[in-house]
């Protein structure tokens, strides 16, 4: 294929129609790739295709410019249908340095033969160190057969007197826009939302960049895309995972997020923080984890229910207060964003080892709601859900999504406000003679809690075990009596959980199961393998504690049961690891002790979302196995 | 927040409580201990000042002193340790409409929850806070806290305590935005009750040190202050205490001392020969939290709605 034209504004030549393409953008820290990248991907869903982008971030807020481990952007994958997840490799690539670049062909996130726009002003550069790596490492990924376009990107933005370090990403918008046959006009809408609370000449400069990046394309580009969309007649949001979670909270008519800054949960409450106070809501930075759910459990004791927002780290730190809301029943939703781990593990990587401590955390029996988002929609209404149910089961709900959802953005449909979503006002009717504090139903060990401010509710709470009027106890009955009810509950609202779909055939050879992030990887490599005749279908778990019901039975009709999860597993040809000390995935350990069915495992941990292709190669091994 | 509207409830009826109206079961405190003396005076608070019990919230932490909220009958909540302060600034940050009331010892707020009674202190939020300060941990039996005099013998300091004890008022006189420093001992019933009164008219986070006796594991400790009354310092002043005739004529070690006088107050805090009973620091203007977050906006259904419908505008496409 030529790239470049040979004479400027000769006739295009050709369109290739594609049904997907997964493009990024990627520069150092703070040159804009990460805007341009989100910005493309909503002018994608203006257009009606689907997308799913992913952000790619450097551990460190300021790496050293040009280096390897530096890049910082934004990958988007477009598709003429629905897409669920960030998919394989690369197929083309706009970047700001070349040593950005090298980092990712070092990861492996290429594709052989894929389209580089590279930022030649390198080439030329003073510093001849500078201009002899460009020249090197331009000539090596020519000679490895990618395909490389000398981008002009600072020489074009400087004609327009431009500041070409803040210039660059609007400047490749418009280019891209150009390649994958994107109406100009909705470029140049989104540009008027995304800097919206900017003055018009700031809209109108990026506007103008954004056209001149256009027109190079135009006039240079010896090809274009067509990534023909599919536009719904429903209206669709683009957000990501964190902004929707935050979205959620708005909207489930919570007073009150408390929380402590941590990687990559807390652009949540930055979010939060911004808008909150317009309904009348509030963001506590507390002055560490424990004391942030301490302060959320408070509030939540007096009043409604309230949310605290984490990562792995403060998660491990506030695991005696939730121990203390599940004594007391007092409802909380609790966050965690899932990280790499242990300890401080990876702060920016996607990781599901949070499981078994968000299920079994907290020291003696503390039962609690684990739930876990499978897609950026789900990270909204799941707050709405988990703060019913903790109100409704004066219960710990613990939400887990991780960094992949965090940063990732989909489209939606535009949810529709239901005022049935908000927390009702709290109860401050007089409690009648002879109400007890924890008068737990018989069968479900659900009680109605009495709120400060409710006559005649005047009672104790307390972590010490406790009979039904709160009262410390020291009878061994009324131990065993408090536990069974706070346990109970879990079963009661087990009974109200329906069991999970099964995508694919309801029986077949292989049954994957999966929870959280892995839903749209899982169901590509699913969808792709029963196109070729493959009996394997796969359900995905939204509720991990208490399990909905039915998953037994599904898996019973599956000739082979595996999980697929982010998070430890050891590999069973390791030399010394056999069926006696072989630990699987945590999903894997649950089902096999719940369902006493020989469930298997694979899992990576290698910081990044599960591709598809990845999974696909899996699951046929183990259909051949 | 939207919980302040519960403040608009007009009261149809006067109410009129006993003291029997605020005590619940019997404490279980040891004869002789500090804390029953304590528990008189705040019962008797709630009485004089008419405190609605189903609008008052006492939070403690564990520890001896953090049973209080049991043997009150109002609203309380027993949590956990070091972290009373925490649960109690997120009731008082919903509910402004609450009495809320802060027990805790000398382990839960000086060693365990150090960092939160920082800061609480800062954050001023209208708390009323008693540091039950017997300078050993009981409930645990015997271990040298971080308020026990260097050489204390405890069971883990069998050859005495290693350290200096920190000096909770001289650490909280340090803290930004503190605004009401008082101590009080728990065998002056008086004194301690006009303390108690002060701190909790004081609008912002009222931190009382209460010295009080454990006649179990540190049964001698005040003796030579209970012994020579000379050794404890009444303050007073005008726009502070004032001393009634009896209380000085028992304790003759008088110092008039202006509560907005912070340098003063932390020379005061730092006396090691006489005990100084009474407001170290009071400042009225300083900001209180919860009311500098107040958002000013009523939630109703439909500010939720266009505030929510105004943020889905942005991301649609």
């Amino acid at each position: 294929m030529n790239l470049l034209k040979t004479s400027p504004n000769a006739d295009r030549k050709s369109i290739t129609t594609l049904t997907e393409h997964i493009v990024e953008i990627i520069s150092d820290s703070g040159e804009g790739a990460q805007r341009c990248g989100q910005s493309l991907g909503s002018i994608a869903a203006r257009m009606g295709n689907g997308i799913w982008t992913t952000e790619i971030i450097p551990a460190e807020i300021r790496p050293p410019a040009r280096s390897v481990a530096g890049a910082s952007g934004n990958r988007i994958r477009i598709g003429s249908g629905y897409i669920t997840n960030g998919g394989d490799e690369t197929d083309l690539v706009v970047a700001f340095n070349e040593q950005v670049l090298l980092g990712r062909v070092r990861a492996r996130e290429l594709k052989p033969g894929c389209i580089i726009f590279l930022e030649n002003m390198w080439r030329k550069h003073t510093d001849l160190n500078i201009s002899m790596a460009y020249i090197e490492a331009h000539d090596r990924l020519v000679a490895a057969g990618y395909k490389v376009i000398e981008f002009p990107m600072e020489q074009e933005c400087k004609l327009l007197n431009a500041d070409p370090k803040r210039g660059k990403n609007m400047f490749a918008l418009g280019m891209l826009c150009y390649l994958y046959s994107f109406d100009l006009q909705m470029a140049r809408d989104q540009i008027a939302l995304t800097f919206g609370k900017k003055e018009q000449a700031v809209i109108d400069a990026n506007v103008k960049l954004l056209e001149a990046g256009h027109q190079w394309g135009e006039a240079h580009l010896d090809f274009c895309f067509s990534v023909p969309a599919t536009p719904t007649s429903q209206s669709q949001i683009v957000v990501n995972g964190n902004t929707a979670l935050a979205l959620g909270v708005m909207a489930s008519g919570m007073d009150l997020c408390s929380m402590y800054p941590i990687t990559p949960a807390t652009s949540a409450s930055h979010y939060l923080s911004d808008v909150f106070e317009k309904v009348g809501g509030i963001v506590h930075q507390a002055e560490d984890e424990i004391a942030a759910c301490a302060f959320a459990i408070g509030a939540s004791y007096a009043s409604k229910c309230t949310v605290t927002i984490t990562s792995g780290p403060g998660y491990s730190l506030k695991q005696e207060a939730i121990g203390l809301a599940v004594m007391a029943e007092i409802p909380l939703v609790v966050v965690n964003v899932q990280r790499g781990g242990p300890s401080t593990g990876q702060p920016t990587k996607v990781e599901q080892g949070d499981l078994m401590c968000a299920i079994f955390g907290s020291h003696g029996d503390a039962p609690k709601v684990v739930m876990a988002a499978a897609t950026i929609e789900d990270c909204f209404y799941a707050v709405i859900t988990a703060r019913k149910i903790a109100e409704a089961f004066n219960m710990v709900v613990v939400i887990l999504t991780d960094a992949s959802l965090s940063s990732s953005q989909q489209p939606f449909t535009r949810p529709r406000f239901n005022a049935s979503w908000l927390a009702p006002p709290f109860d401050q009717s007089p409690i009648p003679e002879g109400a007890r504090a924890y008068n737990w139903d018989a069968s479900t060990g659900l009680a109605r809690r009495f709120v400060p401010g409710q006559p005649g509710g005047m009672h104790t709470v307390t972590g010490l075990a406790h009979d039904r009027d709160s009262h410390v106890a020291y009878d061994p009955d009324i131990n065993q009596e408090g536990l069974r009810a706070r346990s109970l509950k879990l079963a009661a609202l087990q009974k109200t959980l329906t069991p999970p779909e099964v995508f694919g055939e309801a029986s077949g050879d292989l049954l994957v199961v999966g929870w959280g992030s892995t839903k749209g990887a899982i169901e590509e490599a699913v969808a792709s393998l029963r196109s070729e005749g493959r009996k394997v279908s796969s359900i995905h778990l939204r509720f991990l504690q208490p399990m909905q019901p039915g998953i037994k039975e599904i898996m019973q009709r599956f000739g082979k049961v595996m999980t697929i999860e982010t998070n430890w597993s050891d590999k069973p040809d390791e030399e010394i690891i056999d069926e006696s000390n072989r630990r699987y995935s945590s999903l894997a350990v649950l089902l096999r002790s719940r369902c006493l069915i020989d469930v298997d495992c694979w899992s990576e941990v290698r910081g990044q979302p599960v591709k598809p292709s990845t999974i696909r190669r899996v699951l046929l091994a183990k259909l051949d196995a | 927040m939207s919980c302040s509207t519960t403040d608009c409830l007009l009261e149809l009826y006067d109410e009129q409580h006993e003291l029997e109206d605020y005590q619940s079961g019997v404490p279980r405190w040891c004869t002789g201990c500090g804390d029953n003396a304590i528990l008189a005076a705040v019962q008797r608070l709630c009485r004089d000042e008419g405190l609605r019990p189903e609008k008052t919230v006492f939070v403690s932490g564990i520890g001896c002193s953090s049973r209080f909220p049991h043997y009150m009958k109002t609203y309380g909540f027993h949590g956990i340790h070091g972290r009373a302060l925490p649960i109690a600034e997120g009731i008082k940050m919903v509910r402004p409409d609450l009495a809320v009331f802060v027990n805790t010892g000398d382990g839960d707020c000086c060693s365990i929850g150090a960092a939160h009674w920082i800061h609480a202190v800062r954050y001023n939020m209208n708390l009323t806070v008693f540091l039950h300060d017997n300078q050993i941990y009981g409930l645990t039996k015997k271990q040298a806290s971080p308020t026990s005099p260097i050489g204390t013998k405890s069971n883990t300091t069998p050859r005495g305590s290693y350290l200096d004890a920190l000096n909770p008022l001289s650490v909280t006189l340090g803290v930004a935005n503190a605004s009401f420093v008082a101590q009080a001992v728990d065998w002056i019933p008086e004194s301690l009750f006009e303390i108690v009164k002060a701190a909790y008219h004081h609008r912002g986070l009222s931190f009382v040190r209460i010295l009080q006796r454990c006649p179990e594991w540190l049964s001698k400790s005040f003796d030579p202050w209970m012994q020579d009354t000379d050794r404890i310092q009444l303050l007073h002043h005008e726009n502070a205490l004032r001393l009634s005739a009896g209380l000085s004529k028992t304790y003759r070690n008088q110092r008039e001392h202006d509560p907005l006088d912070m340098n003063r107050a932390r020379e005061i805090a730092s006396s090691e020969d006489v005990i100084p009973v009474g407001i170290l620091y009071q400042n009225r203007e300083i900001p209180r939290y919860e009311e500098t977050r107040q958002t000013g906006v009523l939630r109703t259904i439909e500010t939720v709605r266009q505030g929510f419908e105004a943020e889905l505008d942005k991301y649609t496409v």
